[in-house]
Formats: structure tokens, sequence, C-alpha cells
């Protein structure tokens, strides 16, 4: 099909996918370091920043690098991380304060700062236009083009297509991207990231990649028990035994606090429901008694990629590189990836500038980047905490914490083993006979509330009159096999509501997708027990509209 | 014919809307802004009277602050030929908007000015009408189709009890109504191209226009809350729960 239809084509020297940490940073290092080159990006969101969510706790090292004057050119780092607090919650009204001593080194956060990633990729995009970078936010970068073996760039998503796949009034064809390098910084489960990472063998030598899914909200609370650059991290409760993850509350600016919790998704029980999760989550005493009273201003959520060095495949290909979480850098024992992110970008785009300076034509492999990300401070980060994750996932919140906590401050990350955690995500999933059904609380509108009324303050928005954008491989699988076998663990791991088993009017079940409240987190993509949910982007511009998350 | 075309930077239809604490407006910061979706309609309007060659210019023109820069590039993404900035940081109140809008409708001369009914954020309703008063042109608001046939547009408009046809002579305002057209995608080429096309700056000083606030604003507040509803089991009992609640 593709092949007959007329596409208009630019060409650029550097196209990169995504307007995030780390394909903002490529962008900006090339036009430092080869002003002539002409670099574009492509961003699903309807505007930089819009599909832009993390916690964050930010450290500034490749910030600094970057633009060492960050400060005076205003960068949005209001916030330094003043005190840090670590809590194993046991309970609804229990916890154990972790004495700082015996905090993983990685976990403190001196010289950190509390930001919006949102505000922090908006200024990024800033600096990048004033250094000649063309952004264009609201198109969607659909699929590579790939021509013997090399990738030539992407093309861009159509607009104007009905839900039966007809195209409508005003129907505008998707248009070729070239580009002598093409740098895919999509985030967690970029989509064409997952294609290409597939095709080209890119994980061959890897563990598989290990994923948590995210939901944050931002609250505004009350002046009083606001302490501006407290950082609260707490593991344990109410995860203890469906699952395991993480849960965080740093207080920004103006009376803000943004609240999430992390949960791991080699989770077992299909009966779990992260958000379900998180709302209750809010209701830990140490958590409700700076929220009660407060005002629930955003939510949102978002996968991100956490299996860290182990899993991290390899980060070129002919004509390609992955940067970021598309690749897989976040540097789980920190439980930031935002700089190592930026870091991947600045190195992949001194590769590019580099291998085109001299004339190149482009097309190759960039191994120069490969061989300084090795050489990297990220490199080492990662190296250090290669075991975080395996042994958190082996040995439990507990014993696996503990056993972190000797690698990382008595051995410096250097210890003399290697963990590797073998099974994918979603084949840790068991069977629902094998579970126990959870039994949530319901929301009671002051602390905790329903999916819906937290969609809505995601600002979601999709053109309703298009195909669905998450696609089942076989449609059939949802109630004939996930139902019985996992109770369709679809309808509890979305966190935007996007699943529903209905019935149909003659009382049999139906697997309805409503697809117009997805908020692009990628976590049926991950965690379907089938691998049957392929998420691909929708028409450009849709999506959540997140102001800064 | 040149057509004259305004659009306003105003807080995208999908986000849900934030009250400052204090109550003096809404949470601006950091929100998705767009265009005016009416105004999106006007704009479209213009491009197809481009496109059949009614139209020969498109002239877009905006109020507002720096960023409202990004509204006139989506307007010359649409087709428009170039546009003017009028920039103030301060909020602009209908009739400083009219004031403004007539000294550019003077100076550029248009046949057709062309907006949106109101804007979304204030719902005023108010500058079209007072544009045409000011100019002393005829107006035709919330057109839902328009027919220009030399020195004269037929206006349906859409009011209460129906449609009503008007005929104007032009030079005059006319503002679109929801069901005018449906605007087009931007596709990127345009949208490209539209970063090349000219803006001219200019300030309220130099058209000498005050930017005197006439509406002073007292207290923003939500909208009231929904409570929670009940489960009645009968009819009988709906019946009894409204009386009590003096609804019936």
């Amino acid at each position: 099909m593709t092949e007959e239809i007329e596409r208009d084509v630019m060409e650029y020297d550097v196209l990169i996918v995504g307007a995030g940490p780390a394909g903002l940073s490529a962008a900006c290092r090339l036009k430092q370091k080869s002003p002539d080159l002409e670099v574009c990006i492509v961003e699903k969101g309807s505007e930089v920043g819009a599909h832009l969510l993390s916690g964050a706790v930010f450290e500034p090292r490749a910030l600094d690098e970057l633009f060492p004057d960050w400060k005076e050119k205003g960068a949005p780092l209001n916030v330094p991380v003043t005190r840090d607090e670590v809590y194993f919650f046991t309970g609804e009204t229990k916890s154990k304060k972790m004495p700082n001593a015996f905090v993983p080194a990685p976990m403190h956060n001196d010289g950190n700062y509390i930001i919006s990633l949102g505000q922090l990729g908006r200024w990024l995009a800033e600096q990048a236009e004033e250094l000649g970078v063309e952004i264009y936010p609201g198109f969607a970068a659909q699929d590579a083009i790939v021509e013997d073996g090399v990738v030539k760039g992407i093309v861009t998503g159509e607009m104007g297509v009905d839900k039966n796949g007809e195209p409508k009034d005003g129907h505008v064809p998707g248009m070729e991207l070239r580009a002598k390098y093409t740098l895919f910084g999509e985030g967690c489960r970029g989509h064409i990231g997952k294609r290409l990472i597939r095709e080209f063998g890119l994980d061959a030598d890897v563990d598989p990649q290990h994923y948590g899914i995210g939901l944050k909200e931002i609250w505004e609370i009350d002046p009083d028990k606001h302490e501006p650059g407290l950082v609260i991290h707490g593991a344990g409760w109410p995860l203890n035994t469906s699952g395991s993850g993480g849960s965080f509350l740093y207080h920004l600016e103006d009376n803000m606090v943004a609240v999430g919790l992390i949960v791991d998704l080699n989770y077992e029980n299909p009966y779990l429901s992260p958000f379900k999760e998180f709302q209750r989550f809010k209701h830990h005493t140490e958590i409700a008694r700076y929220l009660e009273g407060g005002k629930r201003v955003s939510y949102g959520s978002r996968a991100i990629t956490k299996g860290g060095l182990n899993s991290l495949p390899k980060m070129t290909l002919p004509g390609a590189a992955l940067i970021g979480c598309d690749a897989g850098t976040l540097n789980f024992a920190k439980i930031k990836g935002n700089h190592t992110a930026m870091k991947s970008g600045m190195l992949a785009a001194e590769a590019a500038a580099e291998a085109l300076a001299g004339g190149g034509e482009g097309g190759d492999e960039l191994t120069g980047y490969t061989d300084a990300f090795k050489n990297s401070w990220a490199y080492e980060e990662l190296y250090a905490s290669r075991n975080f994750g395996a042994s958190l996932h082996k040995f439990g919140t507990f014993k696996g914490g503990a056993l972190n906590y000797i690698e990382q401050n008595w051995f410096k990350g250097k210890a003399p083993w290697n963990m590797h955690d073998t099974t994918p995500d979603h084949a840790a999933t068991k069977p629902a006979e094998e579970c126990e059904q959870i039994d949530y609380p319901r929301p009671d509108g002051k602390l905790s509330f329903d999916i819906l009324s937290s969609v809505h303050l995601s600002n979601t928005g999709h053109e309703e009159d298009q195909p669905c954008h998450l696609k089942l491989t076989d449609p059939s699988i949802p109630i004939e096999h996930n139902l019985p076998k996992y109770a369709e663990p679809a309808q509890r791991y979305c966190p935007a509501g996007v699943y529903e088993v209905v019935e149909d009017g003659d009382g049999n079940p139906r697997f309805q997708i409503n697809f117009a409240n997805c908020v692009h987190c990628k976590t049926c993509d991950i965690k379907d027990p089938a691998q049957n949910i392929t998420w691909v982007p929708p028409e450009g511009g849709g999506g959540p509209k997140y102001s800064a998350m | 014919m040149k057509v004259l075309v305004s659009v306003k930077r105003a807080i995208d239809y999908n986000v849900r809307i934030q009250i400052k604490p204090d109550g003096s407006g809404v949470v601006e910061n950091g929100v998705k802004h767009s265009m005016n979706p009416f105004d999106e309609i006007a704009v479209e309007q213009a491009m197809r009277w481009k496109e059949a060659g009614t139209a020969e210019e498109v002239v877009a023109v905006t109020i507002g602050p720096d960023a409202a820069k990004e509204q006139l590039r989506s307007a010359l993404a649409f087709g428009c030929d170039r546009a003017i900035h009028i920039k103030t940081d301060e909020p602009v109140q209908p009739l400083t908007a009219a004031r403004v809008f007539e000294a550019i409708a003077q100076k550029e001369e248009p046949k057709v000015f062309m907006m949106g009914k109101q804007a979304i954020d204030d719902d005023s309703n108010q500058t079209g009408q007072m544009t045409s008063a000011l100019l002393e042109w005829p107006q035709a608001t919330f057109a839902s189709e328009i027919e220009l046939s030399g020195e004269t547009a037929k206006v349906t408009r859409e009011i209460d009890a129906g449609l009503e046809t008007l005929e104007v002579d032009l030079p005059a305002v006319i503002t679109a109504d929801l069901r005018l057209n449906e605007p087009r995608y931007l596709k990127l080429p345009d949208i490209m191209k539209a970063k090349k096309k000219p803006i001219e700056d200019m300030s309220l000083d130099d058209l000498g226009v005050e930017a005197a606030a006439r509406l002073e604003t007292l207290k923003t507040t939500p909208p009231p809350t929904r409570e929670a509803g009940v489960r009645v089991e009968s009819v009988d009992e709906l019946v009894a729960k409204l009386k009590e609640k003096g609804l019936v």
C-alpha cells in the first residue's frame, strides 16, 4: 500500500524522533558542534512537553555539560533538594524510616533539583530552536524507512483517516522525512524502537528488557505542610505481597507536590491494578498527612524502561541510533533516567556530527556513539547499578534492598557478581486461578479517585473518528484466551480505563477498547500476557496534554 | 479582494481549566495554548476564498504576548499571506481589541474582516460587534454559510429560532459559527513554509490605543461540584425523593 502513495519528501542531515530529554539534548549538541547541519525533530505530542512525564528529581550533570550557563539562560531548575527521607512502608499506618547511613548511596540527592520534566523539555526546545533546530510537534513518526538494511528516515502519520481506515475530507497523507542519520528518542517502548530492536536483533546478546509503570499526580497542598526541596522515597506497602515497586513524594514550588507510585511490570497477580494501588498508597499516614486538605491538579502515567545495563540493547544500526529510554539508559538504583538519557543523546549527536564533518554521507553505524557511551560516566553509573533491579526481583524489597545497600555502599557498585532476570515481564503473569483477587477500597473522593476523573486531569483527547491505534494481532485472544486464563488483566493494568470487558446484547463478554482515553504510557504493549497488543501512534497531536508533568 | 482575519491565543480546549488559589483568574502558565477554535474556522473560510480565487490576499492579525506568534504561525501555515502581531502582555478586553482592529482595518482596508464569533477563554462574544460599530461597517455574526458576490455578502446566521439570511454591503465584519466549515489539517511542508512568511510587529502605542481595562474581574471560582447521586428502587421512591427536595 505504501508504495502507491505520492509522498512529499524532506531531507535533513539528522532527524530526531521525539522531543524528550534525549532527543532535545541531541539536537542542541548537534548544532553546537556543527551549526550548519540541518536538524529536525518530530514529536507526536501536540506541543513539546505534552507527553513528557517524570518524577522528577533531576541530576544536572548532563545539563552542566550541555549548557554550562543554564542558570543564566533560565533553565527551570528552581527547587534544589534540601532533604531526603526514605521509608519502608509496612502497612497503611506503619512505616520504618531508614536512617540516612543505611540508604543506598545512589539514592542520595544532594546537588539535585526537583523539576517538572515537561517544563525542562519546553526550555530545551527553546534552546534548540534558537540554535536553529526545526521542531514539529503534532507529527508522529509512523514508521522507519528501511532500505537495503539501512534506516533512511521516517514516514509521518496520515491525518484525516476515518475509523474504518478510509480517507476523510481534508485527508493528508504521511510525509517522508529522510536523513543521513536518524536518532530514535521515543522514550520507553517506542513503537519504532521496538520494531528496530526486533528486526535488527539489537537485543540478541542481552537479558529481556524490564519495565515499570509510573503513575503520578500533582497536588496543591496546604502551605503550612509544604517544604520545598523535600524528597520522600518509599518502598513496600501497598505493594508488599502482590508486586514490587517504589513510591515518591516531592515538594516542588508554589505549594505543589508530585506524588507517584512505580509498579514493576513483572508482577504476577493479574488482579493487581497499578492505578488502584496508587490510589490506595496516598492513604498512607506518611503521605496523607501532606495531601489532606489539598487539591489534586493533574494526573498522568508512563511506562519506564528499567532493565539497566543487563538489558541494554545494541544502540546503533545502519543509519540510526537509539537514545535515552528508547534504548533503556535509565539508572534504576538512582530511579533517574533524565540525566543519562540526555547524555546518551549528546554522545550520539557528537558521533553523528563528527561522522558528517568529514563529508560523510551517513547510513553507516555510529560506532563512535557506542564507544563514547562505554567510556562515559553514564555507563559507569549503569554498570554500578546493574544488579539493582535483579536483586529486588529475586530477593524482594527487603532482602534485595539490603543486598543493594551492601553492593552500592560497600562495593561502590563494583561487586564481583552479576545478577540476571531473564523472565520477560509479561511472562511473569500467573494464571488467575493461582492468584487471589484483590479487594481494593473504594475511592473516597478526597485522597483517592476513580479512573475516569483521573484521566480527565491528564487533558487527554483524540480525534474519535480514526482507526483504533491499539492493534490486536489476534482479536479473539482477549476473550478466548486472556479472559479465562488471566481474567484479562488489561482491564486493570491500563491506567486510563482504555480496556473493558463488557457484555454484548446476548450476555456474552466483549472486549472494548476506548482508545480515545489512551495516555500513551505503552503498558499494554509491554504487559499483555499474549503480547497481542501493539501500540501504534494515533493521529498526531492526540494523547495527553500534560502541562508540567 | 483582501480579507483580514483575527486570531486569538487561548487555552487549548482539551485542557481542564484550573482556578488560581487566590481566585484572581485561571492558571495559564505551562498550559497548552492553541488558536481559538472559532478563529480557526474563520481562517479556514478565508483560505477557501483564496483557493477559489475570490480573495487575493489574506492577512492574519493577533493581539497578545510574544507567545501569540505561535498562533500567527499556525494561521500562516493555513495559507495566510502575512501576519500582524500587536504585542502586549496586558490582558486584552473586547473594547481594546475592537479599537486595535478598527485601526488595523483602516490601515489594511479589507473587504471582509473575518473573526471567530467568540473566544473560548472569556466567551465574551463582543469584539466582532464592537469592531463593526467602531468602523461603522455592517456586521453579520454567527455565520454558518457565506456567499460573496462583488460588493455584497449573503450570510446565513444561526439564531435561536433557526436560520436567518442577511445581505450585507462590503466591507463588513463577519463572525464564524461552529458549522461554517471544518478546518483542515496543517501539512508539515506548509508549517515549514510558514516560518519564512513575514510577521509585522506593532504595539498598542503605534496604533494610539490605550489598554484601559473597563471591566474588573472580582473573583474567579470553579463551577460547583456535583453532589453524589442516590440510587432509588422504584418510581414511587423517585417521586417521593423529588418531592422531598421540592423539585416537583
